[in-house]
């Protein structure tokens, strides 16, 4: 048995890198310490794709790696509008391969990113994000505001690590000298914890986002009595003590990116940010879904220059999110193929994108089935990355950390996957003269 | 063995003292050599050539770099070019992505970059899109100078312990040299304050000037082959002049075995203001340039101003927020646990505004006062006064009056009254130019020793052929020349021919490894270890950069002095 340090999650964007695990006879047999129950799950290992293998007669027969590669090539090389689409739960080096094969296909490349924070990126190319590391919020945060995220469930150890339960230089007495206000349309797990938990009517973010801003600039008389279910008592009350704050730190969810006025809402958010930081410092995060989302929007934007819904048909990048994501294509039924990778299209777009997916050949590369794999027409079974496979993956917050390989695997690596189906795409085009 | 030949090439290699000679040049195996045997051979027909230019100051990977490309998609939109059989698709004009970067300094003639500003938490992110910049050669600077360990160190005194901590820096983010900005201000903007230099930062009792002097004691200690790194206090404050000066007076009586500055301060541009407010503002470039003229210890580069639309980014949280209070424009901000922060908002240089047009007039007054060229570099900081595509146009106004006579022109008035620009006659020679983009900055940061900025036998293969003769006085054509080379050559091979780009080799990256006692090492890691245990959010052995994050490495060695 050899006790590992140090281990990197590649679970959640918050990348906790402190897990300790035993591994023995290649398998991680105990996680010890510093993983939520569903990191542990992943580390521990589940249900897995067991072959490559190819769509016969609607059914998924075993083959060989060189048979699926060779399909997964012809298929993206007869393409006239090939979609590669995922990104967001494997590491940045597979991601480069991927931007590089959407170069060669022409193909649009887009990333979760489309149907998660796509509006906090709209909304920060609208603004900008006053933001921080979350080791500042963990050292310097006294005020915490999360609004529409619960992570209690869904980001288990962001507030241990992070935020209101954390202990840092200036906040060593932990949560007892901070203040916690908890935003969203139901009580929560984490809204239990809060001292201001301020329950609104489902849509209304956007509203009571304006209510605080205008108070915080000053404006508290034309705040009516009452803005989205929330009393003018109640917004008073956490604008000063927000305005009280000796550093406050905002982190939003997916509450607020999906529902009512969308990136509006966001946009609406930066500015209650930047308008409390007329008053002390402020700060404003999102809390990022998948390990490496963060990841994949870094490297899509460096290589690209645009963050996600990326069209290289013309050869150069064009960027426009509300035509190019992969739902717009795939509800404008404009695809003819698609790549997905460490991602379920299947169990999260809309019913009409995914009708079109199951007509048309769909290339899957994952560690594990999901509703993808059920109208996939090439799978490829892929090592665990951040267990199996190394690789960089960027925090929430954008603070890149390797994850490490702790046992060795029988699958390849996405990036290894990926580079034997641009090569043999540009055997192909080599061979048919283009 | 590969063998090129470069004849009647008309040689500016300042650091070898050749000054506009008809020269050949020899490489093989990608290093100039005495002569050659079966070249191939490119025939320069007279016109100008140079060593690859070495670029000291420049943001083009990394964190901020990146938030600003993804804030500004208006930005990405303005540099399309698609892929090529070559060349990867291209995008961005102050914001270019990492192949356009790649690809349009080698067009200019430039063989490496410095990029400026790696804060050491994110070093990683820099060094992946180092490696996906092609062609050039590079390295990057960690922010070594609000971190708590080096305020910790400064107000103990401890200077050994402080050079061991800088040691270690390098060595875990594969760093090149000592980045300071606005020390102390930036850790203030934890808590959404400033500070001068020498007001005292609270909690860790320390003044900015304390800071500096100290990493300055502690880079001469490890021998480093570049000085310190200077962003001073109040960038873009009229009237921070005398701050500046203040600045370089700091570390005068700072030794150094090295025969180079023992600061280098840059964007200097920034930091030349005179006037008490924005009504009153006016150029204090010959007061910098006097003091450069008087004193050896000090180098700078100008910052100089590109007009039009730019992106401006800088690890200096508070100036960026007071510019956006000042333009009401988009603002990110990123501060990063005890070491730095950063932040970006998009700039607007007009000739029409009163205020850039005497900025505008700043950066190119400091070059023409400042008299030995030795002292002083070409540069925009790019991109925040403007992206380094504009440098054709900066060395075009530097050797022609007639040029920035014209161009003042067109200007704001105020350019008569409060700038110097239109009482400078000098104009630069091509000598000069070699100097302040090639020769004087490899100097400055140590690599001419390793290759850089020279031709002389054993220097790299790096070679520029602009198509110009050395005659050419119209400054058009001089700055057509110097945007597009007739031939860039990098370790011997042909990267750009024509104003083409017709191959991409990888840069490699220089990395310094300083070495020092192993006690003091143990020492500094108990306090660094505890950093880690209660306040970072990232574990001690996740930190470091691991080499796959460097697949071409270039180290350079030192030692700590005992």
């Amino acid at each position: 048995m050899v006790e590992v340090t140090d281990v990197v999650c590649s679970l959640c964007g918050c990348v906790c890198d402190d897990i300790v695990v035993e591994v023995e006879d290649n398998k991680v047999t105990k996680v010890k310490r510093g993983a939520c129950s569903v990191g542990k799950s992943k580390l521990m290992g589940h249900n897995r794709i067991k072959s490559p293998a190819i769509r016969v007669n609607g059914e998924l027969k075993d083959c060989s790696y060189d048979e699926a590669i060779k399909k997964a090539a012809e298929i993206l090389a007869a393409s006239r509008r090939p979609l590669l689409y995922g990104w967001s739960s494997t590491v940045c080096e597979a991601d480069k391969v991927g931007v590089e094969l959407a170069e060669e296909l022409g193909a649009v490349i887009d990333n979760t990113a489309s149907v998660c924070h796509g509006p906090s990126v709209l909304a920060i190319q609208d603004v900008g994000l006053p933001s921080c590391t979350l080791g500042e919020v963990k050292n310097r945060a006294d005020v915490i505001i999360y609004w529409g995220a619960n992570p209690a469930e869904a980001h288990a150890n962001h507030m241990k690590r992070y935020s209101y339960v954390s202990k840092g230089f200036w906040t060593e007495e932990g949560k007892k000298a901070k203040k916690l206000v908890v935003v969203d349309v139901r009580a929560t797990k984490t809204s239990k914890m809060a001292d201001v938990f301020l329950q609104i009517e489902q849509g209304k973010d956007y509203l009571v986002f304006s209510a605080l801003r205008a108070i915080l600039y000053g404006h508290a008389d034309v705040v009516p009595d009452e803005v989205g279910g929330v009393s003018k008592k109640d917004l008073l009350e956490t604008a000063e003590m927000m305005k009280g704050a000796k550093f406050g730190a905002t982190f939003f969810g997916m509450g607020v990116t999906h529902t009512g006025a969308r990136q509006n809402n966001i946009v609406n958010a930066i500015q209650m940010t930047r308008a409390a930081h007329t008053h002390t410092k402020f700060t404003i995060t999102p809390m990022r879904g998948h390990y490496n989302v963060a990841g994949i929007n870094q490297v899509c934007t460096w290589e690209t220059g645009f963050p996600f819904a990326v069209d290289l048909t013309r050869g150069y990048a064009w960027y426009n999110p509300g035509e190019l994501s992969a739902t717009d294509l795939l509800i404008r039924q404009e695809c003819d193929a698609a790549l997905i990778i460490a991602s379920d299209p299947g169990a999260h777009f809309p019913g009409e994108s995914i009708k079109h997916l199951a007509k048309i050949p769909v290339i899957q590369i994952d560690p594990f089935p999901n509703p993808t794999t059920e109208f996939a027409d090439v799978v490829f079974p892929a090592a665990v990355s951040g267990v199996e496979a190394e690789g960089n993956v960027y925090r929430m917050d954008n603070i890149p950390i390797r994850l490490r390989k702790l046992i060795d695997s029988e699958y390849p690596e996405d990036e290894a996957i990926l580079k034997r189906i641009l090569d043999e795409v540009r055997a192909i085009k080599e061979k048919e003269g283009n | 063995m590969a063998e090129v030949l470069i004849k009647n090439g008309v040689v500016y290699d300042p650091l070898n003292g050749v000054k506009g000679e008809k020269k050949d040049i020899c490489i093989r195996d990608g290093k100039v050599v005495e002569s050659v045997t079966n070249p191939k051979v490119i025939d320069a027909e007279g016109r100008v050539v140079m060593p690859g230019g070495v670029d000291i100051h420049s943001h083009i990977a990394g964190g901020k770099v990146n938030s600003g490309r993804l804030f500004r998609p208006e930005d990405g939109r303005k540099g399309l070019e698609a892929k090529t059989k070559v060349c990867r698709m291209q995008s961005g004009y102050s914001v270019p992505n990492t192949f356009a970067i790649g690809y349009r300094y080698a067009k200019m003639g430039y063989t490496f970059v410095m990029e400026a500003a790696m804060p050491p938490l994110a070093a990683r992110h820099t060094h992946e899109e180092l490696v996906d910049i092609p062609i050039l050669d590079n390295a990057a600077l960690p922010l070594l100078d609000n971190n708590w360990m080096t305020m910790e160190y400064v107000n103990g005194g401890d200077m050994d312990l402080l050079a061991a901590y800088v040691a270690w820096i390098m060595k875990a983010t594969k760093g090149f040299g000592v980045k300071i900005v606005n020390p102390g201000g930036t850790e203030m903007w934890g808590w959404g304050k400033n500070c001068s230099l020498n007001d005292t930062v609270p909690t860790f009792d320390v003044t900015p000037a304390e800071i500096i002097k100290g990493l300055a004691e502690a880079n001469e200690k490890l021998e480093m082959p570049h000085s310190i790194h200077v962003h001073t206090n109040m960038l873009g404050h009229p009237g921070n002049f005398e701050i500046t000066k203040e600045t370089y007076d700091l570390v005068k009586g700072v030794n150094t075995v090295k025969d180079r500055q023992v600061m280098h301060t840059t964007h200097t541009q920034f930091h030349s203001y005179g006037g008490t407010n924005w009504g009153d503002f006016e150029s204090k470039a010959d007061a910098i340039a006097g003091y450069i003229n008087q004193n050896d210890h000090a180098t700078i580069d100008i910052g100089s101003v590109i007009l039009g639309d730019t992106t401006t980014m800088t690890a200096d949280g508070p100036m960026e927020y007071s510019l956006y209070q000042i333009t009401g424009r988009k603002w990110t901000n990123h501060d990063v646990e005890l070491e730095t922060g950063s932040g970006i908002t998009p700039f607007l240089y007009s000739g029409k505004s009163p205020v850039n047009t005497i900025q505008w007039a700043i950066g190119m007054e400091l070059a023409l006062l400042v008299e030995d060229p030795w002292k002083i570099a070409l540069t925009t900081d790019h991109p925040n006064a403007g992206p380094f595509i504009g440098y054709p146009i900066l060395i075009s106004m530097l050797m022609s009056k007639k040029r920035r006579e014209e161009s003042s022109a067109d200007m704001h008035k105020v350019i008569y009254d409060k700038a110097l620009l239109p009482s400078i006659d000098r104009e630069y020679d091509l000598n000069e130019i070699a100097i302040i983009t090639r020769g004087m900055t490899a100097k400055a940061l140590g690599l001419h020793e390793h290759g850089k900025g020279h031709l002389g036998v054993g220097a790299d293969g790096d070679v520029a052929i602009y198509d110009m003769s050395p005659e050419e006085t119209d400054a058009g054509k001089i700055q057509k020349a110097f945007l597009n080379t007739k031939y860039t050559i990098k370790d011997g091979q042909i990267v750009v021919k024509d104003g083409e780009v017709v191959a991409t080799p990888d840069g490699k990256t220089y990395f310094v490894t300083p070495e020092c006692d192993d006690k003091l090492t143990d020492e500094m890691m108990v306090k660094l270890k505890d950093k880690f245990d209660h306040y970072y959010t990232v574990t001690l052995n996740n930190y470091p950069v691991q080499d796959a994050y460097v697949p071409n490495p270039y180290e350079i060695k030192t030692q700590m002095r005992g």
